[in-house]
């Protein structure tokens, strides 16, 4: 049982989980890249946003000579033409001396003559040529960040800045979301948030730090450089890394879950936009499909367990009838056995019995031929002497006819058809039968047609066939209460029927229909066969005839058999059969 | 009842059972009916007695212990193929009796069988003794 389940079931489990892998595998990779690409997308459009307006500063710087942005209505007016062309992205622009003094300014904050000495950007600004800052308060108290170009001129240097709108420039970041929990940030090198994630991530601004900007030697939990190269660890830093990376690591947010991580380098390395998606989110389908392939796989394993279950309670049971099946038909084999055993010891003791029944009835002769000496006439007891003689003779007739009978049926039937004639075939059988009738309490009538065809069959079988029919009807019959067995024959068109009918106790649907299957009996075990009906049906088809049953519970039982008439077979003459008329055997 | 004739020559028989009683009380039955009867009480004896003297019928039992009633008729038939031979069998053996006469027998037979009946057959198979 187990084993069969076990071998049902293996393959199925291997095919299911090996698939599962290799599917899983290969949509985690789809998804990665197609992530990746993404991040990829962004970064240029981020950096290609930052460089414009850095190109833009830089190509005023160069135009203009360094009086025009000391006057701030001209600094208004290329304020003006930046915002039109970047879309309102540029906030402020001014102009601020090499000690850190807002020469000019022109914007919506009041910023002029500002001093930006201090300022860690001006101090960072001053020391190269093109500049863009971190996002910071500054002094207006609102992130922002500077865009700045250095300008030499006269012996001195200035800063000509502008100042990019956090809330825009956020939302070309914020652009990057996929799915429920995807969202795109950008973190500097100092661990501090470029842009506003849309979700809370503040407390776990050092963790992320770390993931982004440090080392990863190899580890257990699955790094990625690129879609090729999934397993690959990664040990060099970010800054001077792949231009894409990803990695898959837990969720500092939620304990348990896994989230991906796919970082790319912006503004030289000193910025790192990060994309972030739930792992469970970004393989959703992943997961539904792996869901549906469990639901899927434990249905039918629970069908294949439950198939296991009835097909081996089914087998089993199977087996176990057919044991029992085979076990009553050795009993009836050997009960058949035991039978024809039987058979032929009754027929060598009725052949035994011929020999001296024989001398009995010739001695007899011989007494009654002494008899007819002159020396016995006037003895006085003669006529007694001759009656007893004739009762020998008599009853010496009587055994004959009872072994010749006993032999008839006892003996190898002969199967050779020859032109029979049933009414007489009955007779003989009802007269074999006749003391079983009688101590059965069952009356046997005769209702033959004085006219009857000869039949073509084998007289040993039919005997047969009759004595088995008339022994059943005997049997179907309560003895106590009595009843009666009719046989009658009748002419049909080309063959010649016989019926045996008893009043006995009828037989079920159920059973009737098996009546004529080899084995089966309704009777108790070591009173029948079941082999009677069987070999009377077998006989009558081999004689081309048919024989039905129909019965009634509780009226009683007729079995019709027809058999083909014989060609030349004429009628029997009515004398002949004058006797078995209405013929009654009690 | 048979009346004895005893200026007709009487038939001869040869008679051959096994069974002694059979044979003594046939032997005695027939006698009165002037028939002469020799019996034998196998087929060896039978064999030999035919061997020395003539017989107008040989009746034979199927069923004996040296040979059985067939053996015995081939023998009877190559010894004396005209003289007529009847065979008397047990009832159920009526197909070994039907072989004999298809080979040879006259008639055949079952026991037990009226004496009347039996010399009915003797006569058929000797026509030129009539019955009585």
């Amino acid at each position: 049982m187990f084993l069969i389940i076990l071998i049902s079931l293996a393959p199925l489990a291997l095919i299911a989980v090996v698939n599962s892998y290799q599917f899983k595998i290969a949509y985690e990779s789809k998804v990665l890249e197609h992530l990746e690409q993404v991040v990829e997308k962004h970064k240029q459009n981020i950096d290609t946003f930052l460089n414009e307006n850095l190109a833009d500063l830089r190509v005023i710087a160069s135009i203009y000579p360094i009086e025009n942005f000391q006057d701030e209505l001209f600094l208004s007016e290329l304020l003006r033409n930046l915002q039109i062309e970047h879309g309102g992205v540029v906030v402020d622009m001014g102009l601020v001396d090499d000690q850190g003094v807002q020469l000019a300014y022109s914007g919506p904050f009041k910023l002029g003559k500002a001093v930006y000495g201090d300022a860690a950007w001006f101090r960072e600004a001053m020391t190269r040529r093109n500049y863009i800052s971190d996002v910071f308060m500054g002094l207006r108290g609102l992130p922002h960040f500077i865009v700045a170009t250095k300008i030499s001129a006269n012996g001195r240097e200035w800063l000509l800045r502008c100042t990019i709108d956090f809330m825009a420039f956020n939302r070309l970041v914020e652009n990057i979301s996929i799915g429920e929990t995807g969202l795109a940030f950008i973190i500097n090198r100092q661990g501090a948030f470029q842009t506003k994630p849309r979700i809370h991530l503040e407390p776990h601004v050092g963790s992320l730090s770390e993931l982004v900007w440090g080392k990863h030697p190899a580890e257990s939990k699955p790094i990625q450089n690129s879609a090729h190269n999934w397993w690959a660890s990664q040990t060099r830093d970010f800054a001077t890394a792949l231009p894409v990376r990803t990695i898959v690591a837990d969720d500092p947010g939620a304990p348990g879950e896994s989230a991906i991580y796919i970082m790319t380098q912006l503004k030289q390395g000193q910025w790192a936009l990060v994309y972030r998606q739930n792992a469970r989110d970004a393989f959703g389908a992943w997961y539904r499909t792996r869901n549906v392939a469990i639901i899927i796989f434990l249905v039918g394993s629970m069908s294949i367990v439950f198939m296991a279950f009835l097909v081996s309670a089914k087998t089993v049971k199977r087996l176990e009838m057919a044991d029992r099946e085979k076990e009553m038909m050795n009993e009836k084999v050997i009960e058949a056995g035991k039978l024809a055993s039987l058979g032929e010891l009754a027929a060598g003791i009725a052949h035994e019995i011929n020999n001296p029944v024989a001398i009995m009835v010739e001695e007899s002769g011989w007494i009654g031929d002494l008899l007819e000496e002159d020396e016995f006439k006037e003895t006085e007891n003669v006529t007694e002497i001759r009656r007893s003689l004739k009762q020998i003779k008599t009853q010496g007739n009587r055994c004959k006819e009872i072994t010749h009978k006993l032999l008839s049926f006892a003996r190898r039937t002969d199967p050779r058809q020859q032109e029979v004639n049933l009414n007489d075939l009955i007779q003989e059988v009802v007269d074999l039968s006749g003391q079983r009738a009688k101590y059965a309490n069952v009356k046997i009538h005769q209702i033959l047609a004085k006219d009857l065809r000869m039949v073509q069959a084998s007289p040993s079988e039919l005997q047969q066939v009759l004595l088995n029919l008339i022994n059943n009807s005997i049997d179907a019959i309560d003895h106590k209460q009595g009843g009666e067995v009719t046989i009658s024959t009748t002419n049909g068109d080309g063959d010649v029927s016989f019926h045996v009918a008893d009043t006995g106790q009828g037989i079920p649907d159920a059973v009737l229909k098996r009546v004529f299957d080899p084995f089966f009996t309704t009777k108790p075990v070591g009173k029948g066969t079941g082999l009677g009906l069987s070999i009377c049906y077998g006989i009558i088809q081999k004689m081309g005839g048919k024989i039905s049953v129909n019965s009634s519970v509780g009226m009683g039982t007729t079995f019709h058999i027809s058999l083909p008439a014989a060609l030349n077979g004429k009628a029997g003459s009515e004398k002949e059969h004058a006797n078995y008329r209405g013929g009654e055997h009690v | 009842m048979k009346i004895i004739t005893p200026d007709i020559k009487p038939l001869k028989i040869l008679l051959v059972d096994d069974e002694q009683g059979y044979l003594h009380v046939l032997e005695k039955r027939m006698a009165r009916r002037n028939i002469e009867v020799t019996a034998a009480t196998s087929g060896s004896d039978a064999v030999g007695i035919l061997r020395g003297t003539d017989f107008d019928v040989a009746v034979v039992d199927l069923k004996m212990e040296d040979m059985d009633g067939i053996e015995v008729l081939n023998i009877f038939k190559k010894m004396v193929p005209e003289m007529p031979v009847i065979i008397l069998t047990g009832h159920g053996s009526e197909k070994a009796a039907r072989q004999g006469m298809a080979q040879g027998a006259f008639d055949y037979l079952t026991k037990p069988c009226d004496l009347e009946d039996l010399l009915e057959k003797i006569y058929q198979a000797c026509p030129s003794y009539e019955e009585g």
